[in-house]
């Protein structure tokens, strides 16, 4: 069965720098500062003892007070899997590093957040709507969307 | 980003966006029942009336169903289509996927306004006479996404509809008895007196 890492663990393996960005550890994940996001995923992805080499999904989510994005993290050869949360508390222009560049699977999934909450992914080679067409106004799964036709 | 020689995919998408505004535009109530406006054409063009029961036969026993199933509604079509509902009793059991070969679309499913240009351009592409066939709540009226700021409400925003189908889904004995009454519908049909 998926081990789930512990986050002392992994707070314990990154190098100085990368530590001091780590902003809290919960229950159900890591919460870390966006801007360094993809050095934290570079580092976890090829560092011997935890290899995340596996993105299985992200996630968005409308907090009210502010976006969260989760990463979940799973390495294939040692069976153990992280989650790594970001929290963006400017609503008006949100953005985050992509991590198409570290995982091709990321760049559909974060088309997708783009298109329903409208967080702008830094960095992405494609960033544009996927599931809504061109023209459409607003993006509907923020809190505030007006539903109804 | 550049997907061939000079074309850009976000021009592509914002055709796409544009055609969809469009129909969304031009959708703003549900089209008539087309006993209402389509026979005028026919009453215009053909005299005779010894044919009608001939040709109405004809019609109502090989009623050949497009396969455009959008969504959950698809399985009780199965059902409907395999041994145990047998549709093939009614000559149906030929379900074609090209709709120059169609008389008949059942719309099996929610529609989402992303895919309706291709479902009305399926609809245009069917041969004359054809019928539309709403089959459940999505069908008619866009079910409990009614309100939904992606979906459809009703298939009659954009294809005239012959019968509706209640039910969520509606069991296959629902989708006979709807295709029951089409055939009833077209055995009254008269090229002559143009209904």
């Amino acid at each position: 069965m998926t081990v789930q890492l512990e986050y002392n663990r992994i707070v314990e393996a990154l190098p100085q720098n990368l530590a001091s960005s780590v902003i809290a550890i919960e229950d159900h994940g890591l919460i870390i500062q966006p801007e360094r996001l993809t050095d934290i995923a570079a580092f976890l992805k090829v560092e011997p003892g935890m290899e995340l080499d596996y993105l299985c999904s992200i996630t968005g989510v409308d907090c009210i007070n502010y976006f969260e994005i989760d990463y979940l993290l799973y390495s294939i050869k040692l069976n153990h899997r992280c989650t790594l949360k970001v929290r963006l508390a400017d609503k008006s222009e949100p953005a985050v590093p992509s991590l198409a560049g570290l995982w091709l699977g990321a760049e559909l999934q974060e088309r997708e957040i783009f298109d329903l909450l409208g967080i702008n992914f830094s960095g992405h080679p494609d960033m544009k709507r996927i599931f809504l067409w061109e023209g459409f106004p607003g993006h509907p799964l923020r809190k505030d969307y007006g539903h109804g036709c | 980003m550049e997907i061939g020689s000079g074309i850009n995919s976000m021009d592509l998408d914002l055709h796409e966006g544009h055609v969809i505004e469009d129909l969304k535009n031009s959708a703003a109530s549900a089209l008539p029942e087309p006993s209402r406006w389509l026979d005028e054409e026919i009453e215009r063009n053909i005299i005779t009336t010894t044919v009608d029961k001939l040709l109405n036969w004809g019609r109502k026993t090989s009623l050949w169903t497009e396969t455009s199933f959008t969504a959950c509604c698809t399985f009780e079509f199965i059902s409907t289509s395999s041994s145990r509902f047998d549709i093939a009793r009614f000559g149906m059991e030929v379900l074609r996927s090209s709709p120059r070969h169609a008389d008949l679309m059942i719309t099996a499913g929610t529609l989402t306004w992303k895919m309706a240009p291709q479902i009305k351009r399926v609809y245009e592409q069917m041969a004359e006479p054809k019928w539309v066939i709403a089959m459940g709540a999505c069908g008619i009226s866009g079910g409990i996404f009614a309100d939904s700021y992606a979906v459809v409400p009703g298939y009659n925003r954009i294809l005239p509809v012959d019968v509706y189908i209640p039910g969520c889904p509606p069991r296959p004995e629902a989708l006979l008895a709807g295709i029951e009454l089409l055939r009833k519908k077209i055995e009254k049909r008269s090229i002559a007196k143009g209904n």
